[in-house]
C-alpha cells in the first residue's frame, strides 16, 4: 500500500458493507464520485468521519441524476436534514437503496417518500399532480392532468380517503412489472 | 447508544412514516433494550461478590472523567455535542408536536362543542393523555441519560414489565449504561469486562443463558438485515456498532463447560466464513466484465437497450462454461494424451488432399488440417483409456455432450424461474394509470436526448391512455383492417414458405456440387447455403416490417407479431437446413457402406500382395495418409455447423458496419451538401433493434447446442464471437445509433426471450439427440467408432469399469418394469403440481375479487361516514339555531343564514356526487355507477326536508345499504 493514502479504515469499510449492498470497491468508487462533486469540500481522508455535507445543487449535477425529473426529491429524501444536503453517509445510503440488489420492499419505501412531495406521509392529489407535471414536462393540459390523477387515485386508493397511504402504494407497486427494473440507478 | 437509537426510532414513528416495518423495528429495538437491561442486571448479579471491584471501577471512571487524555476528551466532546444536538432536536419536535396536538384538540373541541359528541372528545382526550404520557416518558429518558436517580426509576419500571424475573437485586445500579454510551470508556472497560465474563457463566441459570443467547441471535439477525432497513445511514452505523459490541461482549458468556469451547470455536468459524464469503462476493462482482460499458449504454439508451447487452453478457457466461467443459475434458486430454497427429488414418490428412490442406481457402472452410484436428469429432480415437491417467476418452466425450445440454437446460429454467419470481404479477390491468405514473420513468437514463424521448413517450402514452379511457372502441373501418391483416399474414406465410423452399433447393444443389467435387466450383457455389441463410435472415425481417405496416396494430402488439414471425422464419430455416443435412447424412452412410466393402477388398489385396512379395508379412507399414477411409458424416455435420456460425457472424458484423456505421457516416457528412435534412428526414440514423438482435443471439445459441456434439470447437468459437460482438456492438451503438423514439418495456419481455431460448434449446437438442440415438456412428472415425450406437459407451463402462453388482443393479433399474412406473409417477407428480397451482391461482383470483369488493365497501363506508358527519353538522347547526331562536327570537336574520348554509351544503353535495358519477371505478361499470349514485339524491332529500328530529340520521344508512345489497 505504501504511499497510497487510505480513505477509509478497514473497519469503516466493513461497516459500510454491512449497512449497504455495496462491495468494498464500489464504496471506494462512491467516495471518489462524492469527492468529484466538491473537491475543495470533501477530504480524501475519511478515517475520522468528518461531518461534511454537499449541497443539493452540486449533487444533482451528477450524470446519474442530471436528467431525472425527480432528482431534487430523491436527494431531499435521502438527506438527513431534509434540505438536500448530503453527507457521505447519506450519499452511500441513497445509492444503496437505489442499486440493483436492494429488495423491492426497501425500494418501495423510498419511492413512496420520493413521490410524497409535501411529506405528509400520504400521496395526495397535489403530489400526484406534481409527479405528473414533472414526468411529462407539463405537456398535458390541466384537464388531462386532473383526469389522470383522479384515475390513478381511483385505481390505487383502497381505503377510499382519496389519497394514497403507504399500504395503498405498496399494494399498487408490488404488482408493477417495471418498478424494479426502472427504479434503480447504477453507479 | 441504546437510548439514542430508541429515541430516534420513536421520533421516526412520530415524524417519519408510519410504517409497519418501522413499528416492528421499534418494537424489536425496545426488545433489545429490555434484553440489554436484563443482561446488565445479570451483570450486576454476577458481580455480587465483586462490589469492591465495581467500586474501584467506578472510582476509576470518575477519575477518568476528571482528567482524560487529550484525544479521548475530544472524542467525548464531540459525542456530547452530538447528543446535545439530538436532544435539542427531539425537544423541538416534542414542542412542535405538543403545539400541534393542542391546536388540533382545540379545533376539535371548537367544532364539537355544540354537537355533544362525547365519543370523539373522549377519544381526543385519550389521545392527549397518550401523547402526554409519551412525552413524559421521553423526558424521563432524556433525564435518565444524565441522572442516576431517574435511571433507578426506569430500572424499576423495567422490573415491573418483566415480573417473571423474580430475583431481587438491590445493587442494581445500571452503571454500565452511561459507560456504554461512550465508546471510549467502553474500550477501557473491555479488559475488565472480559475478566468479568470469565466469572459470569457460572452464575447464570440456564434459562437466563437461553435468553441471552436469544438476544445475541437477535442482534446477529439485526446485523444481517441491517442493509435492508429504511433508516438513515448514521443510524444504521450506530446500530451496527452497538449490536456488534453486544454480540462481541456476550457471545463469550454463552455455552457452558465443555460446550463453551465448542461454541467459541463455532463462533470463530462463522466469523471467518462470513469474512470469506464477503471477500468472495467482492471478488465475484469484480469479475463481472463490462459493467461500466453497460452502464454507459444504460444511461444513453435506457434499460431496454441495456437489457440486450446484459443478455449478451449472460450468454457469454454460459458459453464460457460450456467451453470450459469441452475444452478441459475433451479437447485438451485428446491433444495431450491421445495419439499424435499422423499416427493413424483418422488423424491424418488423406493423400489426395495433402497438397491443398494448408491453403487458406480450405482452412477457412474448416477443411484440410482443421478438419483433421481436435476441433472435430472425427479426430478422436476410440481407445478406451488414454495416457498415463487412463483417461476414459469416449466416455468423457459422451458425458460432456450430455452435460452441455443438461447444464443449459438447468441454467435457462432456473433463470426463468427467478425472473418469474422477481417480476411482479402484472397480469391485470387495474393499475394502468398509477403504474404509468410511478414506474414509467427509467431512473437509469442520463442522456438528455434519451430523456427528451422518454418524456415525449411518457406523454404520448398518457394521452393514449386517456383517449382509450374516453372512447374505448372507435374503429373506422373494421372490414378494411381485417382484410389487410389477413393479407399481411398471407404475405408473411408466402415469405416463410419461399424462404424454406429456397434453402432446401440450395442445400440440394450444394450436395450435387459436393458430389462433383468442390474444386470445380466458384466460391459462391461452395458457400451458397450459408450465404443464402444469412441473407434470408437479414432481409426477411425487413420485409416483415414493411408488411406489418399494413396491419395497423398497436406498436406493442406489432412488436410481438414481428418477433413471432422472425422466430418462425429462423426456425423454419434451421429445420429445413437440418432436414437437408439428414438427407446428406443418409447419402454419406450409403457411401460409407461402399467404402467399407472396398476397404475389405483393399486390405485383402494388400495382404495378398505383401505376402506374395515378402514372406515376413506383418511388419509392412503403410503411411496412414494412404489408407482409404469412410466419409465420416459426423465431421461433416460439425463442419456444416461451424461454417454456418462463421458466415452468420460475418453477416452480422458486415450488416453492422454497413447498415449502421456507413449509414451514420453518410448521413453525417453528406448532410452538409444535400437538399434535405438527412439527419431528421428519410435515412436518418438507425435505432438499435433490440428484439432482432436478441433473436439473432438466441438462434446462434441454438446452432451451438445443435452442433456442439459433433464439433467440440463450437463453444470456443462462440465465446470468441460473443466477445467480439460485445465490443463491436457497444461501440456501434454508442457511435452510430440514436435512442429509440418509442421506448419499450424491457422487463416484460425478459422472460419472453428466456422462453424463446428454452424453446430453441429444446428444438435444437431434439435433432442432436435423434442422431445420437438412431444413427450408428461411422466405423473409422470418432470416439465411438466400432460401436453399434454411441450410447453403448455407457454399457461398456459399466461392464468393465464398475463391479459386477453395479452393472446388475443398473440393468435392473433400467428395465422397463421399473422405468415405466417411474415415468408414471413423474407424470402424476406433474399433474398434481399443476392442479395445485391451478387451485392456488383460483384462490388468488377469489381473493382479488374479495379485495375489490372490500375496497368498494370501504369507499362506500367512507362516503357514508362523510355524509353522516355532514348530517350531524347540519343537525347541530339546526339545534343551535333553534336554541338561538328561542333565546333571542331573532327569526329573520337566522333563517337567511340557514338558507345560505343549506345552499352551500347542497352545492357541495352535488359536487361530490358529480365527481363520483363522472369517474366510475373501472371494474364494476354501470352497476357500480348506479350503486354509488343511488343514495346521493335520497340522502340529500332527507337532509333537506326531514330536518327535524333524528330520523335522517337513522334512516340514512339503511337507505344507503339498499343498493349495495342489491348489488350482491
Amino acid at each position: 500500500m505504501g504511499n497510497k493514502q487510505t480513505t477509509f479504515t478497514d473497519e469503516q469499510l466493513e461497516a459500510f458493507q454491512d449497512c449497504t449492498f455495496f462491495t468494498r470497491k464500489e464504496i471506494l468508487r462512491l467516495h471518489s464520485r462524492y469527492r468529484e462533486l466538491a473537491p475543495h469540500l470533501v477530504p480524501l481522508d475519511y478515517t475520522n468521519n468528518p461531518d461534511i455535507r454537499v449541497p443539493l445543487a452540486l449533487i444533482v449535477t451528477m450524470p446519474e441524476l442530471k436528467e431525472n425529473p425527480f432528482r431534487d426529491r430523491i436527494v431531499e429524501t435521502f438527506s438527513e436534514d431534509g434540505q438536500g444536503n448530503l453527507s457521505f453517509n447519506d450519499f452511500v445510503d441513497m445509492f444503496s437503496a437505489l442499486c440493483e440488489t436492494s429488495p423491492r420492499e426497501l425500494k418501495t419505501i423510498y419511492a413512496f417518500k420520493i413521490y410524497d412531495f409535501n411529506r405528509d406521509n400520504f400521496i395526495c392529489k397535489d403530489d400526484l399532480q406534481q409527479t405528473l407535471t414533472l414526468l411529462t414536462k407539463g405537456e398535458l393540459t390541466e384537464d388531462e392532468v386532473l383526469l389522470v390523477c383522479d384515475k390513478a387515485l381511483e385505481e390505487a386508493d383502497l381505503d377510499g380517503d382519496s389519497k394514497l397511504s403507504f399500504s395503498d402504494f405498496q399494494n399498487m407497486i408490488s404488482k408493477a412489472p417495471d418498478f424494479l427494473s426502472n427504479f434503480h440507478i447504477r453507479i | 447508544m441504546p437510548r439514542d437509537s430508541l429515541i430516534t426510532s420513536e421520533d421516526d414513528i412520530d415524524v417519519g412514516l408510519d410504517l409497519a416495518g418501522e413499528d416492528e423495528v421499534f418494537s424489536s429495538n425496545e426488545g433489545h433494550e429490555r434484553e440489554r437491561h436484563r443482561g446488565k442486571r445479570r451483570d450486576g448479579d454476577g458481580e455480587k461478590k465483586k462490589r469492591k471491584k465495581r467500586r474501584r471501577k467506578g472510582a476509576h471512571r470518575a477519575e477518568e472523567g476528571e482528567d482524560e487524555v487529550q484525544t479521548r476528551h475530544e472524542r467525548r466532546e464531540r459525542e456530547k455535542r452530538r447528543r446535545a444536538k439530538n436532544d435539542q432536536e427531539a425537544k423541538g419536535r416534542e414542542r412542535d408536536e405538543e403545539e400541534r396536538v393542542q391546536t388540533t384538540s382545540g379545533k376539535v373541541a371548537k367544532t364539537k362543542k355544540n354537537i355533544r359528541n362525547e365519543n370523539t372528545r373522549r377519544r381526543v382526550e385519550e389521545e392527549e393523555v397518550e401523547v402526554e404520557e409519551r412525552l413524559e416518558k421521553r423526558k424521563k429518558k432524556h433525564g435518565s441519560a444524565k441522572k442516576e436517580e431517574k435511571k433507578e426509576d426506569e430500572g424499576k419500571q423495567m422490573v415491573k414489565e418483566k415480573e417473571r424475573e423474580v430475583k431481587k437485586k438491590k445493587h442494581k445500579k445500571v452503571v454500565e449504561t452511561s459507560s456504554e454510551q461512550e465508546t471510549s470508556e467502553e474500550e477501557d472497560d473491555k479488559e475488565e469486562d472480559s475478566k468479568d465474563e470469565e466469572m459470569r457463566p457460572e452464575c447464570l441459570t440456564p434459562e437466563e443463558l437461553e435468553k441471552l443467547k436469544e438476544a445475541v441471535d437477535e442482534r446477529k439477525k439485526l446485523i444481517q438485515s441491517l442493509r435492508g432497513k429504511p433508516w438513515p445511514m448514521k443510524k444504521k452505523l450506530v446500530t451496527l456498532r452497538e449490536s456488534q459490541e453486544f454480540v462481541e461482549k456476550y457471545e463469550g458468556a454463552l455455552g457452558k463447560g465443555k460446550g463453551r469451547k465448542l461454541y467459541a470455536y463455532k463462533v470463530m468459524m462463522t466469523k471467518k466464513w462470513m469474512k470469506f464469503q464477503r471477500d468472495f462476493e467482492n471478488f465475484k462482482t469484480a469479475c463481472i466484465p463490462w459493467e461500466m460499458k453497460i452502464k454507459e449504454i444504460e444511461s444513453h439508451f435506457g434499460s431496454s437497450v441495456a437489457s440486450y447487452f446484459i443478455f449478451l453478457r449472460w450468454m457469454y457466461g454460459i458459453n464460457m462454461i460450456l467451453f470450459g467443459l469441452t475444452f478441459g475434458l475433451v479437447m485438451v486430454p485428446e491433444a495431450l494424451m491421445g495419439r499424435p497427429y499422423g499416427s493413424m488414418p483418422r488423424k491424418t490428412v488423406p493423400r489426395s488432399e495433402e497438397t491443398s490442406a494448408m491453403d487458406f481457402a480450405v482452412l477457412w472452410d474448416f477443411g484440410g488440417y482443421a478438419q483433421y484436428s481436435v476441433l472435430f469429432y472425427g479426430f478422436y480415437n476410440n481407445q478406451r483409456a488414454i495416457g498415463w491417467l487412463k483417461f476414459r476418452m469416449p466416455l468423457s466425450y459422451f458425458l460432456v455432450g450430455v452435460g452441455t445440454v443438461a447444464y443449459s437446460y438447468m441454467v435457462v429454467i432456473r433463470t426463468m424461474a427467478r425472473n418469474a419470481n422477481e417480476s411482479g404479477v402484472g397480469d391485470d390491468n387495474s393499475f394502468n394509470f398509477s403504474w404509468k405514473m410511478f414506474t414509467s420513468w427509467d431512473y437509469l437514463i442520463g442522456n438528455p436526448e434519451t430523456a427528451d424521448n422518454k418524456f415525449a413517450s411518457i406523454t404520448t402514452s398518457f394521452k393514449e391512455a386517456i383517449l382509450e379511457e374516453q372512447e374505448s372502441h372507435k374503429d373506422d373501418n373494421i372490414h378494411l383492417t381485417r382484410f389487410l391483416r389477413v393479407l399481411a399474414n398471407f404475405l408473411v406465410l408466402c415469405c416463410l414458405a419461399g424462404s424454406g423452399y429456397l434453402i432446401y433447393f440450395v442445400v440440394r444443389r450444394s450436395q450435387k456440387f459436393a458430389l462433383d467435387g468442390l474444386e470445380n466450383h466458384t466460391w459462391w457455389e461452395r458457400n451458397e447455403v450459408n450465404m443464402v441463410m444469412s441473407l434470408l435472415g437479414m432481409f426477411c425481417p425487413m420485409l416483415f416490417d414493411v408488411i406489418s405496416t399494413l396491419e395497423n396494430y398497436h406498436p406493442r402488439v406489432a412488436l410481438q407479431w414481428q418477433l413471432g414471425r422472425i422466430f418462425a422464419l429462423f426456425l423454419g430455416n434451421l429445420y429445413t437446413f437440418i432436414i437437408a443435412l439428414m438427407d446428406e447424412i443418409n447419402l454419406k452412410r450409403e457411401e460409407e457402406k461402399i467404402v467399407k466393402f472396398n476397404i475389405t477388398t483393399w486390405e485383402a489385396s494388400l495382404y495378398n500382395g505383401t505376402i506374395s512379395e515378402n514372406s515376413t508379412a506383418p511388419s509392412i507399414t503403410i503411411n496412414p495418409a494412404d489408407v482409404p477411409r469412410g466419409p465420416c458424416w459426423e465431421t461433416m455435420v460439425g463442419q456444416e455447423f461451424v461454417r454456418l456460425i462463421i458466415s452468420d457472424t460475418m453477416t452480422t458484423y458486415i450488416t453492422l458496419l454497413i447498415g449502421d456505421f456507413l449509414r451514420a457516416v453518410l448521413v453525417r457528412f453528406l448532410n452538409y451538401c444535400w437538399c434535405w435534412d438527412l439527419e431528421a428526414g428519410f435515412p436518418s440514423y438507425s435505432e438499435f433493434d433490440v428484439s432482432g438482435n436478441v433473436l439473432g443471439l438466441i438462434f446462434n445459441q441454438g446452432m451451438i447446442w445443435m452442433g456442439a456434439f459433433y464439433a467440440p470447437c463450437l463453444p470456443a468459437l462462440n465465446v470468441l464471437r460473443l466477445h467480439v460482438s460485445m465490443y463491436l456492438q457497444c461501440w456501434a451503438v454508442m457511435c452510430c445509433n440514436v435512442p429509440q423514439e418509442r421506448v419499450f418495456k424491457a422487463s416484460g419481455s425478459n422472460n419472453f426471450y428466456m422462453a424463446m431460448l428454452l424453446v430453441i434449446l429444446f428444438l435444437s437438442t431434439l435433432p442432436a439427440i435423434y442422431t445420437i440415438v438412431t444413427i450408428p456412428p461411422s466405423f473409422d472415425c470418432g470416439p465411438f467408432s466400432g460401436k453399434n450406437r454411441m450410447f453403448d459407451v455407457i454399457h461398456e463402462t459399466l461392464e468393465s469399469d464398475f463391479p459386477a453388482w453395479f452393472s446388475k443393479v443398473f440393468s435392473y433399474a433400467s428395465n422397463p418394469g421399473l422405468v415405466l412406473p417411474f415415468i408414471l409417477l413423474m407424470v402424476l407428480a406433474i399433474y398434481y403440481l399443476q392442479s395445485t397451482s391451478k387451485s392456488y391461482r383460483q384462490a388468488n383470483v377469489e381473493l382479488k375479487k374479495k379485495l375489490q369488493t372490500q375496497n368498494e365497501e370501504n369507499k362506500k363506508k367512507n362516503k357514508r361516514a362523510a355524509l353522516k358527519a355532514q348530517m350531524d353538522l347540519e343537525e347541530a347547526r339546526k339545534a343551535a339555531s333553534q336554541a338561538a331562536e328561542e333565546q333571542k327570537n331573532n327569526n329573520a336574520s337566522l333563517q337567511g343564514q340557514e338558507a345560505d348554509e343549506e345552499e352551500n351544503y347542497v352545492s357541495s353535495h352535488r359536487l361530490y356526487h358529480g365527481k363520483n358519477g363522472r369517474n366510475p371505478p373501472p371494474m364494476n361499470g354501470d352497476r357500480q355507477l348506479l350503486a354509488s349514485r343511488a343514495p346521493g339524491p335520497r340522502t340529500y332529500h332527507h337532509g333537506n326536508h326531514g330536518a327535524s328530529g333524528y330520523l335522517p340520521g337513522f334512516s340514512e344508512p339503511r337507505m344507503c345499504r339498499v343498493p349495495s345489497l342489491q348489488r350482491h
